[in-house]
Parts: structure tokens; sequence; C-alpha cells
């Protein structure tokens, strides 16, 4: 902890206002020890969601004093500098109630983007050799760690533009499996990701790379989709 | 709109992108270099009346503008404007034909 600061402000987005408090600084606090506080001592009525608390589950993923971001691995010190954290609900999505939001149609837009792993082999057959230098596998790998918060859906304006777009982590699920070597539903994978609800309306503007909590670059996978989708086109495979 | 036609548009918008990288370098340059001395409307048209490098670059130019522009365009509306489906498509059409009249009109008035 620095300085003398005893006392944060908080602001938390309550429906159409902001309901404010004041919560003890604590060394080492995170974001979501800050929002845990207030339902405990404060005031229980406040809805939040969380599950792991290490960065592993990506169900607290809310927005800090502006910008989306993992709030349990979200230190005050990063955000608050000034003592005041304003947070609300992700942007891009329905909100439940308070901080929470309504996941369904993020993870539908991955189901929608053909993000389910479709194999051929049965139990009997021999494990798929994959060499781990392949290009492939180094594309899939760079995405592959994915937790699924919705921080970069959040971040994203073509979302908040188009609601039909798929988001850039449903697409970065859907080049990670079209990089995995086992996998057997390209063809409907690339259709699933074309079109203008698909990869080519990104702008690359990036935010969701800037956002990722883990350092991933779906702005990277999205570009390969649009390489991957355009070559098809042109062969006549779309 | 198909899946493909939609992904063709997008691959012929970044094609004319292309063509019009190079052009605009070629007609900025063009210009630059043409009237450092400053140039008359009389020796402008002496310069392009007749020249079929000139008319071929900028049919080319205005070609890629027709094709890029509207497509970008299609975009914008449908972003800002929630416009989508048939009628945008077509007034777009209308859009780019209308790009390709007024500049191949400009093109070929000073050619001929």
């Amino acid at each position: 902890m620095t300085g003398t600061l005893k006392v944060l402000t908080v602001s938390i987005r309550r429906g159409k206002s902001w309901q404010a408090f004041e919560v003890p600084r604590r060394e080492s606090q995170t974001v979501l020890d800050v929002v845990t506080f207030v339902q405990r001592h404060l005031d229980p009525t406040l809805a939040y969601r969380y599950a792991c608390r290490v960065g592993m589950c990506g169900s607290c993923a809310m927005t800090v004093n502006g910008a989306p971001r993992w709030t349990c691995r979200t230190h005050v010190d990063k955000v608050a500098k000034d003592g005041c954290l304003e947070i609300a609900p992700l942007r891009n999505l329905p909100v439940i109630r308070d901080l929470v939001t309504d996941m369904v149609e993020f993870f539908d837009k991955w189901a929608r983007a053909r993000g389910q792993f479709r194999g051929e082999r049965k139990r009997g057959d021999d494990f798929a050799r994959v060499a781990p230098d392949s290009e492939k596998r180094k594309y899939a790998e760079a995405g592959i760690e994915c937790i699924g918060c919705g921080v970069c859906y959040s971040a994203c304006d073509v979302v908040a533009w188009n609601p039909d777009y798929l988001g850039p982590a449903a697409l970065n699920r859907a080049w990670t499996l079209l990089n995995d070597e086992r996998d057997s539903g390209q063809a409907a994978r690339l259709r699933a990701v074309a079109g203008d609800a698909g990869c080519h309306a990104c702008h690359t503007h990036m935010s969701c790379t800037e956002r990722c909590p883990k350092a991933l670059s779906p702005t990277a996978g999205i570009a390969g989709l649009k390489r991957a989708v355009a070559a098809a086109a042109l062969k006549g495979e779309l | 709109m198909s899946l493909r036609g939609e992904t063709r548009l997008w691959i012929a918008q970044r094609a004319s992108a292309a063509v019009l990288a190079l052009c605009v370098l070629v007609h900025l340059a063009t210009i630059i270099y043409a009237v450092r001395g400053g140039l008359t409307g009389a020796e402008i048209l002496e310069r392009t009346r007749g020249n079929a490098t000139w008319l071929a670059f900028y049919s080319v130019f205005v070609l890629a503008v027709t094709v890029h522009a509207p497509i970008g365009l299609r975009t914008v509306v449908t972003e800002w404007l929630g416009w989508r489906g048939r009628s945008r498509d077509l007034t777009l059409l209308g859009f780019a034909m209308l790009l390709a009249w007024l500049g191949m009109r400009a093109v070929l008035g000073v050619f001929a």
C-alpha cells in the first residue's frame, strides 16, 4: 500500500444509477476484494459473480474505471491511484442485476462460430501426433488459453455497433480449432465465421488484444480467419 | 447476400485498396511535380488530351474508387444506421454507378 490513504471511494453501477460506498484500503487488495467487502459488510443485496478468485474461471469480469477487467487479478493499486473506483457491469451484454451480466448470447456465439471440437477418431484409434513446432500447433497454442471471461467482447466496438458480430472470443476459439489437425469440421467452421457477422466485420481496432487479461491476441486469430475464409472463397470452397 | 458474396465484397475492397494506394501516390506525385512552376487550364488540357496512358491510369483510378467506396459505405451504414438488406445493397449499387459515371465523365472530359 502506498501513501497514507485509508479509505477507497467506490461507486457501483446499480441499474440506471450509481451507489457510493467507502471501503477500507488494504494491502494487496483486488477489485474483487472491494466488491466482496461491499456485499458482505455494507449492502448484502449487491449482486456480482465470481468463482475461482485466481484468474482461471473467467466469471468475475467487470468494467473498472471505464475499462473491462478481470477483477480478481486486478489490484486496486493499478487502477485507482487517486483512491476512486467506478465499477460497472461488462458492456455489450444484457445486465441481469447490478454487476451480473447475462453471458448466454456470448457463449451462443461460440457455438455459432463452430467452437465445438469435432473429432473422427474412436477410442481404439492411436493418438494423433501433432508436432509441437508445426505452424498450426503454434497458432493454436497462441490462442488456446482463453478463459471465456468476456473482457474482449465487452471491449469490442464492432460488437456494440453490430450485435450479430460473433466477437473476438468466439472467433479466437474458431481459429484455435481451425489449426487443430485432429478436427474434421473445418469446412463448416469456415462458413460459420464468414460473412457480415463473422471475421470480416473486424476493424482491427485491437481493443480485444489490448484488454485480454491472458495477453492473447484475438486480433491475430481473426486476421488468420480472414485469410483462410478469403482463400476458401477464391477457391470456390465456401 | 450469400456468405460467398459478402466474402467477395471484402476481397474486392482490399484489392481495390491496394490499387488505390498506388494510384493516390502516383496522383499526388504527379500533381506536385506538374504544378511546380504553375499550370494554366490550357496547359493541363494540352497534356491530357489524347494521352492514352493518362486515360488508362485515371480510368483504373475511377474504377477502383467505384469498387472501394460503396463497400466501405455499406459497413458504415450498417454499423451506424442499422440499415441492412436488399434496399441498402441496391442503394449502394446505385451509388457505385453514380461514382463511375461522374468519375469517367471527368476523365473523358479532359481526355477528349
